[in-house]
């Protein structure tokens, strides 16, 4: 990964006034000079049509975006979660196309932008550990690839606009039916003005060994980056999935707000790994949503390092007996940083399983809050479901909140929920002290002891990472 | 030269009280002092004031070590100039496994110029020595990768102390009551352990109800303490004397100190 040094002597910096970016490493930002289109700023169904004709889409799906932009107008703004006042719609280009084509060699990735992700290591990941990685810049993907022999078994790992053109039979079979646009809002948005994104199909029986990663990176001031996410597993499948996300510090806010699409059919597994670390003006609204079949794993791995407000509630359906389900999610709330994360159960079927833990760390200020749901329906019996989580405060600014919902409309459930609330002790910092450890270093390795039991579950490299961001993140915030 | 470890005129508060009434004591690297004295008579105190425990006021007087004054010092840095405390009760870190926080320390106190985020030692030279240091003191390897005395019996708890103590290799070891709460056996491994690590390079303060711990490690010096301040030294003699006898011989001795003993508890019965 590249080192704050080399970020601070090479930052590409094109007049735009910068906020300190402090500790946050990937606040530069490249030209936006170059770009091949830029939409007007703000939104209306006229952006929406200018979009889809721009990516020549079929009819259905220049129909689907303006029947959900009409949507999105028609519902309010949710007046739960965080504070969603500071949003301007108007304000924000809805599109934005760096480069024209995708390339699938490094080489051939217009110059900044390939200087911005081997600045973030992604190029040197993908030789080392990835099966697959897609490059989102902006509204598109300016890079894909995927192993040969991935590819010669039949997986498709493609951003979403091309899977639209080049598969539409399956495209059209799942899209938007996990999250249809009447969902929320913001999900009514993303279907309206969608750009990009990942779309996997991982054959029966195909076991893919290394991650997949995608890597989304916002770059202009006001951007809104709507990318849409479908992942399907075929019967007896797995597939781990990765995506990181970072942006430039700019003094004036962005919008995130993704949704993902999974469906994991029986026996097959699937691992959705999110480390979400976005500058400090990025409001990141997301939905994401799995349905689980007969005796399959879905796993959502979530860690929230970043953003100024995150809503993101992974949730899984299991749909048939067997299924199971599991999320763990780490939020880190730092000043001026609202972390509302959380995760949705919902047991269909009997005989499902699931578990929720859920460890979040609150700092100078910031405010982190679980938001769960564990719901069993009628006739859904036999079911287990376990929710765990842990909160850490370090300074009496910060707050945590516990909000679990828990809905049973069967007997024959067992349901646990457990939360706990603590403090660094003085005793703690203390013994860690006495052995020489500075202040800093000591609430460091507390806090990264704290989120052990999620970060082992994590692919080595990004364990590593996730471990130096809290650790950025924790230097110098004490004594 | 040895270095010298050299408190003076102690006084210590915690809250409202004064809890140490002006303790002199010096200790030389390469000896062994024996600290003894009846429960609330001050040798915890005397313990977390010198390592830097924030709670424990000092009102008066100075500790330090070859003449640094380290009252200003906090514990990390109290570390770094070679103290060493073996907690009587040490605390639980989850999910922080004991080699990577041993790494982590043995970096800082062997090269106390080191900043925050510069290289650690290297991992295979520091493996290597954890692996042969267990084993000296018949550690079992598996402990390496457990958190931090999480789930630990009493007994490991203190063995950890005593292998932090043994890779830290500290000018100065205090041990607060490391033999408190364990079997015969468990007492015989951690002093054995102690006797092993002790030489001309270490100086200790072995705080102790008991006189087992000494059996391994024969104090030349034995000091009593009773209401805040130590009103007896001696040699091991008199921490067998203390130990067949108990304080009764003590109180007779120093009936002032005896009598702000017996006020001070009655104080806290009171409270």
């Amino acid at each position: 990964m590249a080192t704050t040094d080399t970020l601070d002597s090479d930052l590409g910096n094109d007049g735009k006034a910068d906020v300190s970016i402090g500790d946050y490493q990937y606040g530069f930002h490249d030209p936006t000079d170059k770009y091949a289109f830029t939409s007007q700023r703000g939104l209306n169904a006229k952006i929406v049509a200018q979009i889809s004709e721009m990516k020549n889409e079929p009819g259905w799906m220049t129909d689907f975006r303006l029947k959900s932009y009409e949507i999105f107008e028609s519902k309010p703004m949710p007046t739960w979660g965080g504070d969603m006042s500071g949003i301007d719609f108007q304000n924000i280009f809805y599109y934005v196309r760096a480069s024209d084509r995708q390339e699938k060699s490094w080489d051939d990735v217009p110059e900044d932008i390939r200087k911005t992700y081997d600045r973030l290591g992604i190029p040197e990941a993908e030789k080392k550990y990835l099966s697959g990685v897609k490059a989102q810049y902006e509204s598109e993907v300016v890079y894909g690839s995927l192993q040969e022999d991935l590819e010669k078994q039949g997986v498709l790992f493609t951003d979403t606009d091309s899977a639209l053109r080049d598969h539409p039979e399956i495209f059209r079979q799942y899209f938007g039916t996990i999250i249809p646009p009447s969902d929320n809002k913001f999900a009514a948005l993303n279907s309206a003005v969608w750009s990009g994104g990942s779309f996997i199909y991982v054959p029966p029986g195909v076991n893919i060994d290394f991650p997949l990663q995608a890597y989304f990176r916002i770059n202009t001031q006001n951007m809104g980056q709507f990318e849409r996410t479908l992942i399907i597993v075929d019967e007896g499948a797995n597939v781990h999935y990765v995506e990181g996300c970072t942006a430039p510090t700019y003094s004036s806010d962005s919008l995130h707000s993704a949704v993902v699409e999974i469906v994991v059919k029986r026996k097959g597994r699937c691992r959705y790994t999110t480390i979400q670390n976005w500058s400090n003006n990025v409001y990141n609204l997301v939905t994401k949503r799995a349905m689980a079949y007969g005796d399959a794993l879905m796993e959502w791995i979530d860690g929230n390092l970043g953003s100024k407000l995150t809503m993101k509630y992974p949730a899984i359906y299991l749909m048939e007996p067997g299924a199971r389900g599991e999320t763990l999610s780490i939020a880190f709330a730092s000043e001026g940083q609202h972390q509302d994360a959380g995760a949705k159960m919902v047991h269909c079927a009997p005989h499902t399983s699931s578990r929720i833990i859920s460890k979040s760390i609150s700092k100078d200020g910031g405010r982190s809050s679980y938001r769960g749901l564990a719901k069993v329906e009628k006739g859904a019996t036999d079911c287990k479901s376990n929710v765990v989580c842990d909160a850490l405060i370090l300074d009496s600014e910060s707050r945590s909140d516990t909000y679990p919902y828990i809905e049973v409309e069967e007997d024959d459930v067992a349901m646990e929920h457990e939360a706990s609330v603590s403090k660094i002790a003085e005793e703690q910092l203390l013994y860690l002290m006495s052995r020489g450890l500075t202040e800093a270093e000591a609430s460091a390795m507390i806090v990264t002891g704290f989120i052990e039991p999620l970060v082992k579950e994590l692919p080595m490299e990004y364990a590593v990472e996730m471990n130096r961001l809290i650790e950025l993140q924790m230097e110098g915030s004490v004594g | 030269m040895s270095s010298l470890l050299k408190i003076e005129d102690l006084h210590v508060s915690v809250g409202e009280t004064e809890i140490l009434k002006g303790v002199n004591l010096e200790i030389r690297q390469g000896e062994i002092h024996a600290l003894m004295g009846p429960n609330g008579s001050g040798k915890s105190t005397l313990a977390y004031a010198l390592v830097g425990h924030p709670k424990y006021e000092i009102t008066s007087g100075s500790i330090s070590i070859d003449g640094t004054d380290v009252l200003d010092l906090d514990p990390a840095e109290r570390a770094r100039l070679g103290m060493f405390l073996a907690f009587q009760y040490p605390v639980t870190i989850p999910g922080v496994k004991v080699a990577d926080f041993l790494r982590h320390a043995i970096s800082n106190v062997r090269n106390p110029d080191r900043k925050e985020g510069e290289e650690l030692m290297p991992m295979r030279e520091f493996r290597t020595e954890l692996r042969s240091t267990m084993q000296e003191l018949n550690i079992d390897a598996e402990f390496a990768r457990r958190y931090l005395n999480d789930g630990f019996s009493g007994g490991e708890k203190k063995r950890m102390e005593i292998l932090q103590l043994a890779m830290l290799k500290p000018k100065f070891a205090i041990l607060d009551e490391t033999d408190s709460g364990l079997d015969s056996d468990a007492v015989r491994v951690v002093s054995e352990g102690l006797s092993k690590l002790s030489g001309p390079h270490m100086g200790v303060l072995i705080i102790t109800h008991h006189e087992r711990l000494l059996e391994y490690n024969v104090p030349q010096f034995t000091h009593v303490m009773l209401a805040g301040r130590i009103v007896e030294t001696g040699d091991a003699s008199l921490a067998h004397d203390l130990h067949n006898n108990g304080y009764a011989g003590v109180r007779e001795r120093h009936p002032e100190a005896a009598a702000e003993e017996d006020a001070a508890q009655e104080e806290t019965t009171s409270v």
